[in-house]
Order: C-alpha cells, then sequence, then structure tokens
C-alpha cells in the first residue's frame, strides 16, 4: 500500500516555486492542439498522454502518424528518443530501493519516469526518509501525469484558437525551463562535464545519424564525464 | 477510436515503457554508493543535455519554423533571466514563450 502522508508530499511538490507545472502544461498544452490537428478524438489524445507520458514520444508518433510511418517504425523511432529514459531511472531507482516496499510497486512507479518528476526527486530524495520515498516518487509523478493529462484536453478543446505564433510560444517554454534545471544541476565536476559535452556530443553526432545521436552522443559524454571527473577526484 | 490510432498509441507507450521497465530491472543489482551509479548519473544527465541541443538546435515540429536566430536570442536571454534573477526557473519559463511568441510574429 502507499503511506499517505508521503504520497500526498510529493504530490503538493507540484505547487513549488519552482515546479515544471508551466513548462509541462504549456508543452502538454500544444500536443492536445497538435494531436487535434492531426485527427485524433479526444479520448484519444487523453489516452495517448496516460499511457505514454512522454514528450518527445509523443511528438514521433504525431508525426508518423502524419507521413503514415508503419507501426515497427513508430515502435523503433519512439523506443530510440525514449532510451535516454533508461539511464534515468537507474540513476534514480537505486535510490528509492527499501526491502519493505514490493517489488511489482517499482515496476508500476517507474511510468512516472519522464524528465519534469525526476528532476523534482533528485532535488529532494535527501529530505525523504528511504523508506518512504517511493510513496513520494508516486506522488509526484501523479502530480506530474495528472497536470500533463489535464493540459492535452485543454490543448485540445482549444486548438482552434492556437495561431502558428502561440504554438511555437509554447514550444519553447520546455526546453528552456530543463535548460535552467540542468544549468542549475552543475554542482560538481562530474555534472558540469556531462552537461557540456552531452550537449556537443549530442551536435556532433547529429551530423552522423539524427536518429542516434542522443544516445550515442549522451553515451560517450556520459562516460567521458565519470571518467574525467574520477580522475580529478583520485 | 479509429484501431490505427489505438495500435500506434500502444506501439509508442510499450516502445517508451521498456525503457523504464529494464531501468527498474538494472536498478535491482545497482548500488547507490557503487561508481556504477555514478556512471549511470552522468549518463542520464549527458543524454538530456543531448536531447535539449537536439530540441533547440535541430528541433522538430512548431519550432522547427523559427529561425536560429531567433531561437538562439530567446535561449541566451532566458538565461541571462535566470542568473539575475536568483536562479528562479518560473521568471525565464514565463518570459520565453512571450517573447517567442513576438519574435516569431514581428520579424
Amino acid at each position: 500500500m502507499i503511506n499517505t502522508k508521503y504520497f500526498l508530499k510529493g504530490f503538493f511538490c507540484i505547487k513549488d516555486l519552482n515546479s515544471p507545472a508551466i513548462a509541462l502544461a504549456a508543452s502538454f498544452i500544444a500536443i492536445g492542439a497538435l494531436f487535434k490537428n492531426i485527427g485524433l478524438n479526444i479520448q484519444e489524445s487523453v489516452f495517448s498522454t496516460f499511457l505514454t507520458y512522454a514528450l518527445p514520444g509523443s511528438l514521433i508518433m504525431a508525426e508518423s502518424l502524419m507521413v503514415g510511418a508503419s507501426l515497427l517504425n513508430i515502435f523503433l523511432a519512439v523506443w530510440l528518443v525514449n532510451a535516454r529514459l533508461y539511464p534515468m531511472t537507474v540513476s534514480l531507482f537505486p535510490l528509492l530501493m527499501h526491502k519493505s516496499q514490493p517489488k511489482l510497486k517499482y515496476y508500476l512507479a517507474c511510468h512516472f519516469i519522464a524528465v519534469s518528476a525526476w528532476l523534482i526527486m533528485k532535488e529532494n530524495y535527501k529530505s525523504v526518509k528511504r523508506k518512504y520515498r517511493l510513496d513520494y516518487w508516486i506522488g509526484v509523478g501523479a502530480a506530474n501525469l495528472l497536470v500533463a493529462i489535464s493540459a492535452t484536453a485543454f490543448g485540445f478543446f482549444i486548438a482552434d484558437h492556437l495561431n502558428k505564433d502561440m504554438m511555437v510560444g509554447l514550444a519553447i517554454v520546455n526546453p528552456i525551463y530543463f535548460l535552467c534545471v540542468m544549468v542549475n544541476a552543475m554542482k560538481n565536476i562530474q555534472m558540469i562535464l556531462a552537461v557540456i559535452l552531452g550537449a556537443i556530443f549530442g551536435i556532433l553526432f547529429y551530423f552522423i545519424s539524427p536518429e542516434w545521436c542522443i544516445l550515442f552522443g549522451g553515451f560517450t559524454a556520459g562516460t567521458l564525464a565519470f571518467y574525467m571527473g574520477e580522475l580529478n577526484v583520485n | 477510436m479509429s484501431i490505427n490510432i489505438v495500435l500506434a498509441i500502444l506501439a509508442t507507450s510499450s516502445a517508451t515503457y521498456i525503457s523504464r521497465f529494464f531501468g527498474v530491472i538494472t536498478s535491482n543489482k545497482v548500488k547507490e554508493t557503487s561508481k556504477i551509479f555514478k556512471w549511470f548519473n552522468c549518463l542520464a544527465y549527458s543524454t538530456l543535455s543531448a536531447l535539449l541541443v537536439r530540441i533547440i538546435i535541430f528541433p522538430a515540429g512548431a519550432l522547427s519554423e523559427v529561425g536560429y536566430l531567433i531561437r538562439a536570442t530567446v535561449v541566451l536571454f532566458c538565461l541571462f533571466i535566470f542568473f539575475i534573477s536568483k536562479r528562479n526557473f518560473v521568471y525565464p519559463t514565463v518570459i520565453s514563450a512571450i517573447i517567442m511568441t513576438l519574435l516569431s510574429e514581428y520579424l
């Protein structure tokens, strides 16, 4: 079962001044409007955000539907762009592990892994007792997912009133929020190197393979940052 | 609901969940004090950074219709706001939408 106190504590993190609610809502309003424009109905739009809950993957699905891509193409393209969720999970879930929590809960709770909730948890996990971190995480994730679903529905209904310039304005909000959070996370040599090298290698690998640039760039940069950081410590 | 769209949503969500699922399996064997955990932490941040530059410099969707110069101006200005507002996340986030909308409409 879930400890209600810690669940609610995590859930109401979304009200904090520095929470990703605004950025998350803006992005999913744009996604909701995009879904409507490509012919999804409200149930499909909400269902998509509820089940996927990852912005780049949803964007790829929408673009793939527009060009009539096959299911296999959609699956592979989304898997490639969302493979970043694997290192994100491995760099967070060991912090949430506790023997009192059932294993199944972790497999359900991992659905909430997305940049917004992940960044909140990375900032706050030390302030939560280890035994209840998973419940806190489920609260954080549920609040973020609720914002995403509500914003998708809202975006769907106001799609006809959003012009191209407004869509552009909404699309920049999430990257800017993440950029600021990433800059804020650069607190030690390894994090500074990981973020800067990730940006450099992400660009370099784009010219070799646009599909694989996030994975290859991230892997190369992260590995280099780790070794350079370790050398520095030693 | 159209069956094709439902299948596309299911393909998208399963492709997304796979990475999360295998992440939990790996997490069972990783100690937070280990070097491999630190390595995964670096991988997570660098992958996010690579994703971020991909979205800003080589965007898809609505952002691709805006020129490099406008995107660069908005990013640099918002970083400036972030630092002068003592690392507040809300001001640059809100200002980015306003500036981007205005610049893309009038330039």
